[in-house]
Formats: C-alpha cells, structure tokens, sequence
C-alpha cells in the first residue's frame, strides 16, 4: 500500500519536529514555524532570530492576517484554512484577511491538489492558532494585571474580571516574543469539538464577494505597464517536434503584429513551439493564425486512442511486467481453485481539463529576477524546471500568485509558465503576456490519459470471495512531472501513486492483487496529467462497475454484496488518526445511501437506480462516499438522463460546511460530465476536440436533482474537492444497468455504446 | 476611432474596427471582469449586455457596437449591489468564479424576459453559459430567489 508521507509528498513543514515562534516585527506580531529545529530559545532580536515559516501576523489594530500557501481555484481554501487559526487563536472573524502568496522557499512545499490542504493544514494551523492564543493570554494577564489562569480569550480580545484588551492593544503595548518548543507543541491545547467558534459554521467566504463584481484578479487579468502579447504556434507533436522554417509574411500587413520567434528551451518542456508576438492580444491571435511554420514532427505524429488502448492491452497481457501495488500471497491459488470466476474489461479514453480561463502567464525581468505571473498549484514542481528553462538559479524566479479561473488538476503542471518565461527571454526579459487561445490550451493540454483494466474475481467456498486480481494500465503523470515522487512495489519496481489508488479498496475479497502498468506510448504521445480525482476515477469506474457485476452474476443485491465485503476485517480496520473506523465508514455512508435514494423500490419503465461507493482517493487519507444516480434510458437513441444524485459523504470534521456542500456538488456533477458528455479522442497524434463546438460539458439543462448528506463526524478533516467525482460514473453505469439490463464498461458512456449495449441483451 | 457608451460613460477607443469587444473592454479600456473563455461564443464567459441585451463579447466586433450602450458586470450596478449579485453573494454562488461574470450579466436579461422563470426557462437560457466548477445548482437557485425578490416575493407556480 502507499504512503505518501513516506514520499515526502505530505511535505509541509512538520509541526512535530519544529519549534514554533512569536517575534514582533515592523510593530506587529508575527507566528509561524521555525525553519529547523528548535535548540535553543530565541532570545536576541527578533529580526536575528526569526527566519521561521511564518503563517500569521497580528498588527496593532488587531488585524489578523493569515498567509495562504494554496491556490484558490474555486474550494475558498484561504477561508476554511483561516478559520482553522481563527477558531484556535479565537480572533474576530470581522478581523481576519488572507494573504495568497508567492512563491518563497520558506513555505516549503507548496502544491494545491490531491484535496489535501485542509486535511494537511489542519494540526499545524490549529497549534499554530493555539500557540497565539496562549501568547495574547499571557501578555494580556500582564497588561491588566491579572493572572492568566483568570482569562478567557474570546472574539479578539482577553478577557478577565470585567476587564478586557484587544489583541490589538496587547501587540501595541506587550512583548509577545515567544518560543515553543516542539514538545509543548504537540501538547498544545486545541480545543474540544465543543468548543469551536467558527468551524463548522458557515459564513461568507473570503474570495466570494469579489467574483460577484468582477474585481476578481485571475491570471488572464496580469498586467504591467509595457508589455506585449504572445499566442503560441503549437507543434504537430508533444516531443520532438523542431520547428525548421518560420513563414510570417501573411502576418506582417496585421497593425501591431510584431514578430515570430521559434523557443530555445533548455528543459525540454516545449520542444518546437513558435510564439507569435503582437501589440495586442488579438493581434497576436490572428497573427497566430496566419504564421506559417514547417516543422520536423517527432514519431507520435500518427499514433491514435486505439494505439494507445492497443498498448495497454498488450501491457496487461505480458504477466511479467509492471509494479504490484497490492501484492497478498495467494492470489494465483486462490483463483485456480475458485468454483466460479468472472472476468471483466474497463476502459476509459483521454479526458481533458477544459478549466475555463485559457492557460496564461505573464513574464517579465524585474531586478534580476524573473517574474512569472499566473495561476497555478505546484509551484514548487515546476520552479526547478523554469531554473533550467532559463538557466538561472531558483532564487532568481519567482511566481506570483493569482485566482485560478479553474484548475482540477490542470494547473498542477506548471508547464505553461516556462514559454511564457522564455517569450519575455528571447526578447531581452521585456514583459510578454502569453494568452493561449482555446484551440492552444486544449492541444497543449496535460489530459487523463485513456486507461485499461482487466479485474477477475474467483469465488470461494461457502459463497466467500477467494480473491481478486486488478490490472490497470495508463500513463503515469508522476513519470514526468515528478518521478522523485514515484513509490516502488516490494521488489523496486515503480509505481504511480496518481495512477493507481483507487484500486487499493477496503472490500475484503480474500487475497488481493493489483498490478500498475505503464503506458509507456500514452507518455510518449503526450504529457499526461493529474485530473480531478486522478487515478481514482478510472479506478473506481472499474472496481465498483465490477462489484454491481459480480453481485448480479451471484445473484445477490448489489448493496448487501457491498456491505457484506465492507468487514473492517484486518487491513481495512483502519487506523488512527486519518481512517478511524475504516470500512465500517464506508458502509455506514453505502447502507445510509441507499435508504436516502429509496434502493430496492420500485422503478418507472427504462428507469433504474445505480449505486457506488468508494474511499474517495488514496487509503491514507480516505473520504468515505456513497453515490445513487437514477437514470432514465432513451432505448430508442440510447440518450442517458440522470434525473437524481443522492450522495452520502464522511469527510470528518467539516470545517466550512457550505463550502464543502459545493464542492462535493461540484465534484460529483464533474463526475457526471465526465462519465456522459467529455472526453475526446487522440488522432494522428493531438486531441481531436479542441473547443465547446465539439467538446460537450454538462450544461444547466443537463443537470439532475441532487440531495447531499454529511455524516456528522468529529474525526480528522479529509478531503472534499475531488473525492465525489469517483462514485458517480460507476452510480450511472450500475444504473444503466438497472434500468435496462444492458451493462456499459468504457467512459465516456456514449448513446452509442448504450445502443450497443441494448443490442447485446436483445 | 469607435464611440460607444460603456457602463453609461461615454468612451472612444482605437482598436480596430474588426476587433472583438471583449477584448476593447478588457485591454484598451482595462475593465477586466468580462472574461475569455473560448472565443468562439460557445461559453458565455465573456457575456455583456449591448443595448440591454446579453451579447458574447468575443465575438463581437468593434464596428457592430459604435454608439451603442454596452454594459458589463462593473456597471450591471453602481455598487455592486444587483439582486442578482446580492443572491449569488448570499447562495455563495460562486466556486473559481471565473464564468459568474457572464453568468449574471446572462441571468439578468433573463429576469427581464421572464420575471418568473420556470427551470425549463433558466435551462433554455443559461444553456449558453459554461461553469467548470458545475455550480448550476446555485446558480439556478439564485436566479429563482432574486425572481421571487424582483417580483415582490411571491413564487412561481
């Protein structure tokens, strides 16, 4: 099984190994992490001693202002991580404001995905809140002369014996310097569930009101004084490609087209892209269009979706090859032995991102730095390619944090930042805003690569299930993007986490295999990328399609079938602090679910109810969903409506109850458009849809009624921006199936494939 | 020079005739909340109203609006205080908030053309507008609550 923690992935800086500090500066408070441990206390000016991580600040007017690490892309990350130290540090919520900032070695690790962030920030930011409140208390004791054991700490202010002070007053007059260390830390008193002011309560998120009144800045909106436009002129192949000959003269009558330039790039992160200068944006566009260039292509210019699922096939029928990410003795036995086995294939094609706003960047030179101005969730992966890229040193580069204009995984690869950074280059550092048109960004796209897997499952004495046995094959974002996050099976071999969790389920089904391939011509044809949910929602797609199969085989209900493999036996008992509870949480979200949805009642004509329920992502940080979708099926053009959604979620504790609401609505109906509308297909070498003409994404008319649950929890906070997109796909296939008898096994879900499918019970 | 009346100031711009509206807006007259999206209509990001009427901005080209009234989402209301902005503020609406600029500037000529929407009517309107975060549910509900405000409180059918 993976641990991410053991990958250093969970890189954020570790509360338990660190000392955390209190120092004034520049007349305010500020508190954060020290940077390494802690030996001794500080004692000397704050400005000698203070190099910490620093999370918050309080100015002498009281003002709290908390640093967010994460992109905000739509989950108001900035909130729910703020009230986290606000609830702790019992500030004013009127008197808190978010910072996002730039990119800076001292925040460690900054990435925004895998749902992580509050589930990572929360017993950092909530000691670190606690720590400032402990401070306030005692420096406010002080100041009104009382002791602290006599004070209470509420909305902003110490309060004792009819007396208070502000928190601002306390900075302005007190000595706050302090100093944790990591032991006191990890007995810092957070408080009792209880006891919590603001988490858990809902309020205005901090980024709503400006995406109301068009003052929101996002990537698109950059701008300095001076700069130009770029469009990009994209090669025929992902690698190399060289461009050999540049044509501009039907550009040059265009007023303000400036010039065409093919990209020298050190990294090899855009080999033969050609960008197209102009004065405006819509210079550039046009001129874009009408610049003529001959290129070298590199070998992927034929290769097509059937090549790369061709591929996969082959992968998976090779039993040599490939990583076994679940590896229980016994398997092989078990399935020779079993009285009946069944057998199935799951494919899924190439998935694009289509995040809204067009991938952009702003790059210019400013003090010998290079500034890069965009939107984006991984900064720290892509700042040692840019280093390359630019041949300039990390510190020489910095990023400047924006609103993302959608992301779900796209802007994890920070790829678009380095020709953006070399356009400003190859025309002496002057500031260059490369907009990619829609046409650029989706051919320049890190898509979900298309994936396969083949499942067996072998039945038992007694009706027990003996074994399964899981093959997946699909590109490995990780590969490329990161191989220094890679794991590695008991025997070396590597695996992509991102392209694989989702298969290590919590169903007891005997001894366990699971084995990862990787597409080696997927990761040659194109860059493959992290996509909402990543490996988990083509995982979940497979395993609990498989479940609603081998249920219905065995002639047993599809939820009792569920319930019953959801023992918490061994392994899936679960385990403090992330999966207390472990499957049994699964099956309380499944059996709840399932009442809610009405399972087992009667349904209209060509109606049916399907259900799924997975762990979200990954096992160590498991959110426990269940999902119904009852769907009508057209017979006639073999046209899917979902009518209903009824999903049931355990995410632990909620922070901000109306903010997790939405995501899990957004999750799951991206999950919808994900299973019926998206997906494209590769030809000759790109994505054959490169816009909304052919591209289909759900639409207003399109969407169901959705009824949303939380299970009221105490435990951990885990994620809640991805997991609900993994059970939904599988809901609308079992429910196809429930309406109608016909099973779908390839996403997207076609009228087509259902005509098909028809056809085949017929 | 085009002259056209933005947000009820009247401005002269020197983009090209054939220039796309959304992009006088946003880079000659540095109004950013009207955004791009896909370029070719298919999205709605870039919706604004001309003569009072919810146009695609990126398709538009300069010559086709002089001298007309053209509004975007900083002038739907001076402060910012529409129905329609103070449901979505209060619905939390938004996720990314990238598409909420043409999804109001959408929603409010819908409202104009049916005080009382029925969700075949917001369906068939704001099929234009796109939302990646898939916040349709909010939207809808928004849209049906400011209706329900406009009109004095009372609800459809």
């Amino acid at each position: 099984m993976v641990s991410l923690s053991a990958h250093g992935l969970r890189g954020s800086p570790d509360p338990s190994r660190r000392g955390f500090l209190i120092a004034m500066v520049g007349g305010g408070v500020m508190l954060g992490y020290a940077r390494s441990g802690l030996a001794t206390p500080a004692t000397g000016g704050a400005s000698d001693l203070f190099e910490p991580t620093i999370w918050y600040g309080i100015d002498p007017s009281g003002v709290v202002t908390v640093n967010i690490i994460r992109a905000e892309m739509g989950q108001h990350v900035g909130t729910a991580l703020a009230r986290i130290v606000a609830d702790e540090l019992e500030a004013d919520w009127n008197r808190v404001k978010t910072v996002t900032v730039d990119s800076d070695p001292k925040w460690g690790l900054m990435v925004t995905g895998g749902s992580w962030s509050v589930w990572q920030s929360f017993p950092l930011l909530s000691r670190a809140g606690a720590a400032g409140r402990i401070a306030l208390v005692e420096e406010g004791a002080k100041l009104l002369g009382v002791s602290p054991q006599s004070c209470t700490a509420r909305n902003g202010a110490v309060h004792a014996k009819g007396k208070s002070i502000s928190y601002g007053e306390i900075v302005a007059r007190g000595d706050l310097r302090r100093t944790f260390t990591p032991e006191q830390l990890q007995k810092m008193p957070i408080k009792p569930p209880a006891e919590r002011r603001l988490i858990g309560k809902d309020v205005v998120a901090l980024d709503v009101p400006s995406k109301v009144n068009g003052k929101a800045r996002y990537g698109l909106d950059a701008a300095v004084d001076g700069m130009i436009y770029a469009r990009p002129i994209i090669p025929p192949t992902r690698y190399g490609s060289k461009a050999i000959s540049i044509d501009d003269s039907a550009a040059k009558h265009l007023p303000g087209y400036i010039q065409s330039v093919a990209l020298d790039d050190p990294s090899g992160t855009i080999p033969g892209w050609v960008m197209v200068y102009a004065d405006t944006f819509t210079a550039a566009n046009r001129a874009a269009d009408l610049v003529k260039v001959k290129w070298q292509s590199g070998k992927t210019a034929n290769v097509s979706e059937q090549d790369i699922q061709q591929r996969a096939a082959e992968l998976i029928a090779d039993a040599k090859g490939g990583s076994l990410f679940v590896n229980d003795p016994g398997v092989d036995a078990a399935l020779a032995s079993s009285k009946s086995k069944i057998e199935r294939t799951y494919t899924t094609g190439t998935l694009m991102h289509f995040a809204l706003e067009p991938i952009n960047a702003l790059a210019f030179e400013k003090d010998g730095v290079m500034e890069i101005h965009t939107g984006n969730q991984w900064q720290s992966s892509i700042l040692p390619v840019l280093a390359k890229a630019l041949r300039r040193s990390q510190d020489k580069i910095v990023l400047r944090s924006y609103l993302l204009g959608g992301a779900f995984g796209r802007r994890l690869d920070g790829d678009y930042a380095v020709p953006a950074a070399l356009a400003s280059v190859a025309i002496g550092g002057k500031p260059v805003k490369m907009v990619c048109a829609r046409v650029d960004d989706m051919r320049f796209d890190c898509p979900r690569s298309p994936s396969r897997q083949v499942l067996r499952l072998g039945w038992g004495d007694g009706n027990r299930v003996a074994a399964m046995d899981h093959h997946a094959a699909a590109g490995w974002p990780t590969a490329t993007i990161a191989p220094y996050f890679l794991g590695k099976d008991a025997k070396g071999a590597p695996y992509d986490p991102f392209a694989i969790s989702g298969a290590d389920h919590w169903y007891n089904v005997g001894a366990h295999r699971v084995r990862a391939l990787h597409n080696d011509l997927a990761d040659r044809t194109f860059r493959s990328g992290y996509l909402r949910s990543v490996s988990a929602g083509w995982t979940s797609w497979a395993v609990e399609s498989f479940m609603d199969e081998v249920a219905h085989e065995a002639g047993v209900d599809p939820v009792a079938f569920r319930l019953r493999l959801l023992d918490g036996a061994g392994r899936n008992s679960g385990s403090a602090p992330n999966s207390v509870g472990g499957a049994h949480r699964q099956a309380a979200v499944l059996a709840r679910c399932a009442q809610k949805a009405g399972w087992g009642g009667a349904m209209p004509m060509d109606v049916g109810l399907g259900i799924a329920s997975t762990f979200g992502q990954e096992r160590t940080m498991p959110t426990w969903i269940a999902c119904a979708a009852r769907v009508r099926v057209e017979r006639t053009s073999g046209h899917v409506a979902v009518e209903k959604l009824t999903i049931v979620v355990d995410a632990g504790t909620i922070i901000h109850p109306d903010s997790a609401a939405a995501q899990v609505e957004g999750a799951a109906l991206w999950g919808l458009s994900t299973a019926l509308y998206e997906g494209t297909e590769f030809t000759k070498g790109q994505p054959k849809d490169t816009n909304l003409d052919s591209y289909r994404v759900l639409r207003m008319g399109e969407t169901p009624e959705m009824d949303i649950e939380f299970i009221p929890r105490t435990e951990t906070p885990v994620g809640l921006g991805e997991p609900a997109t993994t059970a939904v796909a599988p809901a609308i296939g079992n429910a196809i199936f429930a309406a109608t008898g016909a099973r779908v096994r390839d996403l997207p879900i076609r009228p087509q494939a259902v005509l098909a499918a028809l056809a085949r019970v017929a | 020079m085009t002259t056209f009346e933005l947000n009820g100031r009247t401005v002269s711009v020197h983009s090209p005739d054939d220039t796309p509206l959304l992009w006088v807006i946003r880079d000659e007259l540095g109004l950013t909340g009207t955004k791009f999206g896909c370029g070719i209509g298919f999205c709605g990001a870039c919706t604004v109203h001309v003569e009072g009427r919810a146009t695609r901005s990126c398709i538009t080209p300069l010559s086709a609006i002089a001298a007309a009234k053209i509004t975007t989402i900083e002038g739907l209301d001076p402060q910012g205080r529409h129905p329609l902005q103070i449901a979505w503020l209060e619905l939390q609406v938004p996720q990314c908030g990238y598409c909420q600029s043409g999804q109001i500037m959408q929603a409010a000529t819908l409202l104009m053309d049916y005080p009382d929407p029925s969700d075949r009517d917001i369906n068939a309107i704001m099929a234009g507008n796109v939302c990646r975060c898939m916040t349709y549910v909010r939207i809808r509900k928004a849209i049906k609550l400011t209706a329900s405000r406009m009109r004095g409180g009372t609800h459809h059918g």
